[in-house]
């Protein structure tokens, strides 16, 4: 059996490979094939047409697609991502820091969404009664404001009470302590971090509270209520076990949205993260730095669903079967 | 509450479509003497406490940096209702009606909130049909079809639901001229939002013509000679209708939502041409300013409240299906 996770490991990997690979390349070609390129801001800026002629020659711009991507290819199989003519420095490094911001912000917002969303998931399914219906009505509310309305919700909020920061993030400050900067990055990320959380802890809420009901219908636990396991102790021990299956299954499906999520809300926070990367590159034509935001992003994406299916796998047996 | 979401869409839809009529001001209009004026109040009750048929009292800019207004409760404007084409403007015709304030160029928030709702409804609606058109298509001849077809259509259909739709929207839109005529953004955006859009239909489409497909009836179109087109389109296709139509619904506010995030990085419709995101990507640059002018984040609550309306009539269960791309019931 344990070779079989690891043959199934295997198989996601290769594909996550290629997954990777197709992304980036057709990002790449994309933004290539697009009208205008790097140097088009030359232009305007009254730069002589020898000038731009030498500096697209120096970025290989002047060469056929094909040799261009070929090179690509062959440098990025290397890890070497090429420059960014945008902010003139590597991409590889650009993108990692701000791929972290990204990875953070994401992670806190689902962490905030579990830690909410599942407990009041079982109170709800588990007791039909006021709360439930309390519970259900701010669910249904919350899943009605997406990311970039609750964001711009919470910067109206933080602007008018100056209790957070209406958006950004400071360069860190070289004289704070580790924990003051520690702090100071916190403070930013709350809002931000928030504003994305709330229709995902409102979906696991709702699953987590339909997962919840079957469950409780389910013959084991009427069994185990007839030998007169204790309420509370069938909810939490007995039905969760069963109930917590479909609600893990959709981490893995919720990846994609939560990227669609954090890009709205970096751009409304001005968090630095890899969406508003991705957009500058996009619209100056910086295409060596749209392929590694593109590439950036497809591991995250893989990342995060093969991280879900193999948790998955290790809660359910039946899942493994299914893989195999 | 599922009557209350239905009425309330109902009502948006209409505003949409009665906007020139129901909006006291042309959307592009600008008072430059009412920027960032607050919201006026329609009343009855005069300040010597008699009745009156509905006027307003005017507004006067009192502080020109703070822009702090003061109402003039010693005039009152009367409302003058059915004249000009519109359904109600204040008479005299200088002093503009401003149901929710005014935006930073003195434009009335409220008219551009009514011809927003064609934009933002419009593109949303067209893309969820595009959406649907091209679903129903690929999903039929996948679940009609079965073999290769089947297993390559919908390893597509997988590989475009895994990405984020924010993202490939955003890129495509990118990568073409930054500046479009309103009228090709409106079918370009469409176009695009139905591109992302289809595997959701697709999947579900292909679920129920796979199964359709070997029931009785079918055949026995089939033994009686229909051609197979004929048998996908007349027989089996009708058979996914009500899942399409849920599906419609489902699409909708996302898309609503994707046009707001495209124009509110600017990508979207530009100005003069107003659209809940454009309304909003106002207010971006600086969110500080909002503060003093709340009534700046109308079209956020304007989304909100139809998302809102739209989850109430589909019902939470698959409200949060959408959200998460799972297939929905049936």
């Amino acid at each position: 059996m344990q070779s079989k996770l690891l043959r199934y490991t295997f198989g996601r990997l290769a594909f996550a490979i290629v997954f990777v690979f197709l992304v980036s390349s057709s990002a790449l070609l994309l933004a290539r094939l697009a009208p205008g390129d790097v140097t088009s801001g030359l232009v305007p800026a009254g730069v002589s047409a020898e000038t731009i002629a030498r500096e697209r020659a120096r970025l290989g711009l002047d060469r056929p697609l094909l040799e261009q991507y070929v090179g690509w290819v062959g440098r990025a199989a290397r890890l070497d991502l090429g420059e960014s003519y945008l902010y003139q420095r590597p991409v590889g490094e650009l993108v990692g820091e701000r791929v972290g911001n990204s990875v953070v912000l994401g992670a806190t917002a689902l962490a905030l969404a579990t830690i909410v969303g599942l407990p009041l998931g079982v109170v709800a399914g588990a007791r039909p009664g006021r709360i439930a219906a309390i519970v259900r009505a701010a669910s249904v509310a919350a899943l009605s404001v997406p990311p970039l309305i609750s964001a711009l919700a919470l910067a109206f909020v933080a602007a008018r009470t100056g209790w957070f920061p209406v958006g950004g993030l400071p360069p860190p400050d070289p004289a704070a302590t580790w924990v003051g900067a520690a702090s100071m990055f916190v403070w930013h990320l709350t809002l931000p971090a928030l504003a994305l959380a709330l229709p995902f802890a409102a979906t696991i809420e709702q699953l987590q509270a339909q997962a919840m009901t079957t469950a409780l219908g389910e013959p084991h636990i009427l069994a185990a209520r007839a030998r007169g396991v204790p309420e509370t102790r069938l909810v939490w021990r007995h039905a969760w076990r069963t109930a917590i299956r479909p609600v893990a299954a959709v981490y893995g499906i919720i990846i994609g949205t939560l990227l669609s999520g954090s890009f709205a809300v970096e751009v409304v926070a001005a968090w630095p993260g890899l969406g508003r990367l991705m957009y500058d590159a996009l619209v100056s034509r910086d295409v060596d730095l749209v392929a590694g935001c593109a590439a950036a992003g497809a591991v995250f994406l893989s990342a995060g669903t093969l991280v879900s299916d193999l948790a998955l796998a290790a809660l359910d047996p039946r899942a493994r079967q299914e893989a195999s | 509450m599922r009557r209350l979401g239905g009425a309330v869409i109902g009502l948006v839809a209409l505003a949409a479509v009665a906007a020139p009529v129901l909006a006291p001001q042309a959307p592009s209009a600008q008072f430059a003497d009412y920027t960032n004026a607050p919201p006026m109040r329609i009343r009855i009750v005069g300040p010597d406490g008699r009745w009156h048929a509905p006027f307003i009292h005017p507004i006067r800019l009192v502080d020109r940096l703070e822009r702090h207004y003061v109402v003039d409760r010693a005039q009152r404007i009367p409302l003058e209702w059915f004249r000009g084409g519109r359904l109600v403007r204040p008479a005299g015709g200088e002093v503009p009606l401003l149901l929710l304030g005014a935006d930073s160029v003195g434009r009335d928030v409220f008219s551009r909130l009514l011809h927003g709702a064609r934009l933002s409804l419009g593109v949303a609606i067209a893309g969820a049909l595009g959406a649907l058109l091209i679903g129903a298509i690929l999903g039929g001849l996948a679940g009609y079809a079965g073999g290769i077809a089947d297993e390559s259509l919908m390893r597509a259909a997988d590989f475009v639901l895994v990405l984020p739709a924010v993202y490939v929207v955003l890129a495509l839109r990118a990568v073409l001229p930054l500046v479009i005529e309103p009228h090709d953004l409106f079918w370009l955006v469409s176009g695009l939002l139905a591109l992302v859009g289809w595997p959701y239909a697709a999947r579900g489409v292909r679920a129920i013509v796979a199964v359709e497909r070997h029931r009785e009836y079918a055949a026995a179109a089939r033994s009686l000679g229909a051609s197979h087109l004929r048998v996908l389109l007349r027989h089996l296709l009708p058979a996914a209708g009500g899942f399409l139509v849920v599906q419609a619904t489902l699409l909708l506010p996302s898309f609503i939502l994707a046009e707001a995030t495209l124009s509110f990085i600017g990508l979207g419709f530009g100005e003069p041409t107003p659209s809940w995101g454009t309304m909003l990507q106002e207010v971006s640059g600086s969110l500080g300013l909002v503060t003093g002018f709340p009534w700046l984040l109308s079209p956020a609550v304007a989304i909100a409240v139809f998302v809102l309306s739209v989850h109430l009539v589909i019902g939470p269960r698959d409200s949060a299906a959408a959200l998460t791309g799972l297939p929905t019931r049936r």
